[in-house]
């Protein structure tokens, strides 16, 4: 029997979250990233996984903490996803199989450098002027390397999961740029709504920073080269931002719908109530100037959660520190909380962790829920040269106890990416 | 029985070796014998690949500015897109598009090759190879060839040369993106939260550094082409990859009714799974998700095999279909398009979806261990066994 209680505005399944796992470059679990989070500390730092000669930026947010058993992407993403999600698991008080789909957002990869060094040095010499491929292939002739196939796979991360967690089905690995994260959310999400599962496992993880990672952002100028101290390079919405700090990182939230939660007698740490989302056909590395896909998928996820632009009382920002992104971001944001916007905290978690790119969505959900849940807003640091343009109470610098019932958390990413989240304590 | 939530099939983008859109594959699937197909042996020799034809890019792609910024692999993806949209009478319809949700699935990582054989030539004569790398990457990398490979601009370039912008997302993982794609575009539809949608994915296999990856297992037959079911352990491990784009539009069908739309099939089921494959623990996977056709008559009803031609796989699933549907005559389509890898599964519902729309008598890609249809086609099922994990079906019907 399913009574109005667990039904939402719009006769839907009222989605749950029962349990939250993180990582960042800030460390390992929700407890020590909420405590460095709130004391304003950075976990941005010197990139030590790769020399840094000749690079114009030379700083990141790694994670360089978690034991992988070879260094490569692959083995990164799942070892910090597998992380998270034990702990969110816990968390919820499940143990055993899932028995949910898994909704995973997780990097695009391809092989690495010393994969390709390894392949040359056993390959016949050249023949001609570009042949490498010829010769690795020739030299994978001779000897197949099943665990090369294996790293460069993009269903291999979501297979390792499926089969530590025991998901159901076919799991969907996913990615839709700095967007990824909130994205696996909303399927996870629709797929409850549809009534298909009582439970989704949403998982967004990305371990892929690699010399040439860091030089293709360099190339796009999307990052910061404010190498000079680490800490300081992100400065979301300040006037000398200069772009985004590359990071690590991964973040899981279990889902279930209400019903069946409170049914198990499970604790329900918040409600995801509605996402949003739009596509923007301006560019494939720049938003529409105006903002309009942005403001749209605001306005989608505050009308898919039943809520007016009142109801909000903080937003997690996008806030990546790109000239660009904070200018139309706030802009996006102006247009939809009118006057108003000034008297709502907006604050960066990105000034801290720098972007974790595919995780950058869930994680900033997870902390999203821990603002809620504690009644503190944690800062946006490195606000000292603030961006007159831009007018928002960015909690600069220092954290601030509110109790906020409901926040919206952006994304925004290339390929013309936008999601966006409201989550709230309550159901009602 | 109809119903306002049944998902249909408006629209859809084709292409292989067999030819540019729907008229070609029509041609085949309703042709009495369907002949070899077109392979390419010498390119990569000893790999075989079924290649794409040659296709005239701006009929879909109109500015030049905008195929120079993608490579062949995305402009396969934005063109069969256009094409799937155009079929829909959708291409035009601006509103349409701008609320239209769209699941691509996507791989990625094409490689500058000239680049990549220049800094590994160079690192054998080094020893400090990671200073190298970033010489090289910062000086050598082209900076529009990261989002011309990356995953998620298959999407971004439909939006903005097709402006489908309701919603964009990306699917990865090999066949499985194909077939979780058109799995979750299909509950969206049947659930109400979706009323039309853009899916599909492209696939090129022309390139030595695709190739490369799939050789870490020696998946690839080598030599000459022969017939998917007829391929031995003595010619390689069975795969023939063909450069595929395959996309589809899915409506509601009160959608698809209340703009007038030509409805070419209905999709019934379609599930996907994945697990271990030891043991019989693949074949009682793929038997269960053949529970999904029932209902349906053997004898009006024609399997599209996935496979993607794996010796030991492609016996296995053959086996399970053959038990799972008595009577009803096998196609396996990747035979005569080679393996489209993300693209595999939306090209099964395309080539199924034409099949019944006309329906067709669907030649034999393999007379010795495919029968003859006696009957025109009603029911379709699709099904794909991914190469290294994942399966999927689907179930089909004509739009009696």
């Amino acid at each position: 029997m399913s009574d109005n209680r667990f039904k939402d505005h719009l006769g839907r399944p009222i989605v749950a979250v029962t349990g939250m796992g993180v990582i960042t470059s800030l460390g390992q679990g929700l407890q020590d990233n909420w405590a460095a989070l709130t004391s304003g500390t950075s976990g941005i730092h010197k990139i030590t996984r790769f020399p840094t000669e000749k690079l114009s930026t030379r700083i990141s947010g790694t994670v360089d903490f978690i034991a992988v058993p070879a260094e490569n992407s692959v083995e990164r993403s799942f070892a910090f996803a597998r992380e998270t999600t034990a702990e969110a698991l816990a968390q919820a008080g499940l143990s055993g199989d899932f028995e949910g789909p898994l909704f995973l957002a997780a990097p695009p990869v391809e092989p690495e450098w010393s994969d390709r060094f390894a392949l040359a040095d056993r390959a016949p010499p050249s023949k001609s002027e570009g042949d490498a491929y010829d010769r690795f292939l020739a030299a994978m002739r001779q000897r197949p390397d099943p665990v090369f196939l294996e790293a460069v796979q993009f269903g291999s991360i979501s297979e390792r999961l499926a089969d530590t967690f025991g998901t159901r089905g076919l799991p969907v690995t996913l990615s839709t740029a700095c967007a990824s994260g909130a994205t696996a959310i909303q399927l996870g999400v629709e797929a409850i709504r549809q009534g298909r599962t009582d439970r989704a496992l949403t998982v967004a993880t990305d371990g892929s920073v690699s010399a040439e990672a860091l030089i293709r952002f360099s190339l796009l100028s999307a990052l910061s080269t404010q190498n000079d101290p680490p800490e300081k390079a992100s400065k979301p919405f300040s006037k000398d931002r200069d772009g985004f700090v590359i990071a690590e990182g991964a973040a899981t939230l279990v889902l279930e719908s209400l019903e069946s939660a409170v049914a198990r007698g499970a604790k329900i740490l918040g409600i995801m109530k509605g996402c949003g989302e739009k596509a923007d056909h301006f560019h494939r590395t720049r938003s529409s100037p105006d903002g309009g896909p942005a403001i749209a998928t605001i306005r989608a996820a505050l009308a898919d959660a039943g809520m007016d632009e009142g109801g909000i009382g903080y937003i997690n920002a996008h806030g990546t520190s790109t000239p660009e992104n904070d200018k139309m971001e706030y802009g996006s944001m102006l247009a939809v909380f009118g006057d108003r916007l000034k008297d709502i905290p907006v604050s960066s978690n990105k000034s801290m962790i720098g972007h974790t790119l595919t995780a950058a969505g869930a994680v900033e959900a997870v902390f999203s829920f821990q603002t809620m849940l504690t009644g503190t807003l944690p800062p946006t640091i490195n606000y000292t040269n603030p961006d007159p343009t831009i007018v928002l109470d960015v909690v600069p610098n220092t954290k601030r106890n509110a109790s906020p019932k409901a926040v919206l958390s952006n994304s925004f990413g290339f390929g013309g990416q936008n999601a966006s989240l409201v989550m709230a304590l309550e159901p009602a | 029985m109809k119903s306002d939530n049944d998902v249909v099939i408006t629209g859809i983008g084709i292409v292989t070796c067999q030819g540019v859109g729907k008229e070609p594959h029509v041609a085949l699937l309703s042709a009495t014998e369907a002949g070899s197909p077109k392979v390419e042996t010498e390119r990569f020799a000893p790999y075989p690949i079924h290649p794409m034809p040659e296709i005239d890019w701006s009929t879909q792609i109109a500015k030049r500015g905008d195929q120079r910024q993608m490579e062949n692999w995305q402009r396969l993806g934005v063109f069969s897109a256009g094409l799937a949209l155009d079929d829909a009478g959708l291409k035009t319809d601006a509103d349409a598009c701008a609320s239209m949700d769209m699941i691509v699935a996507a791989g990625g990582g094409e490689r500058d090759i000239k680049v990549d054989s220049l800094i590994v030539d160079e690192a054998l004569k080094r020893n400090d190879r990671e200073m190298l790398l970033n010489e090289k990457l910062t000086t050598e990398l082209r900076p529009t060839l990261f989002l011309a490979q990356l995953s998620n601009l298959v999407a971004g370039n439909i939006s903005i040369v097709h402006k489908v912008t309701g919603s964009s997302r990306t699917f990865m993982g090999e066949e499985s993106a194909g077939i979780s794609a058109v799995e979750t575009a299909f509950h969206r539809i049947r659930s109400g939260q979706s009323s039309h949608s853009l899916v599909g994915g492209a696939f090129v296999a022309e390139r030595a550094d695709i190739i490369l990856l799939v050789e870490g297992i020696q998946a690839h037959a080598t030599g000459d082409w022969r017939p998917i079911w007829s391929r031995s352990a003595g010619d390689g491990g069975g795969m023939i990859m063909g450069s595929v784009g395959a996309f589809l539009v899915l409506e509601s069908r009160a959608h698809a009714k209340a703009r007038g739309a030509h409805i070419y099939a209905v999709i019934d089921a379609i599930e996907g799974d994945r697990g271990p494959r030891d043991e019989g623990k693949l074949e009682a996977r793929l038997a269960r998700l053949a529970g999904h056709a029932s209902g349906v008559p053997a004898n009006d009803t024609v399997v599209f095999s996935g496979t993607s031609g794996i010796v030991d796989l492609a016996a296995r699933e053959r086996a399970v279909l053959d038990k799972e549907f008595p009577g009803a005559p096998v196609r396996g389509f990747g035979g005569v398009t080679g393996h489209g890898m993300e693209a595999q599964f939306p090209l099964g519902l395309a080539l199924a979806a034409l099949s019944l729309d006309g329906a067709a008598r669907v030649p034999t890609f393999d007379v010795k261990n495919e029968k003859p249809m006696t009957t025109a086609v009603k029911h379709a099922v699709v099904t794909t066994v991914g190469y290294t994990r994942g399966e999927g079906l689907a179930v089909l019907s004509a739009d009696a």
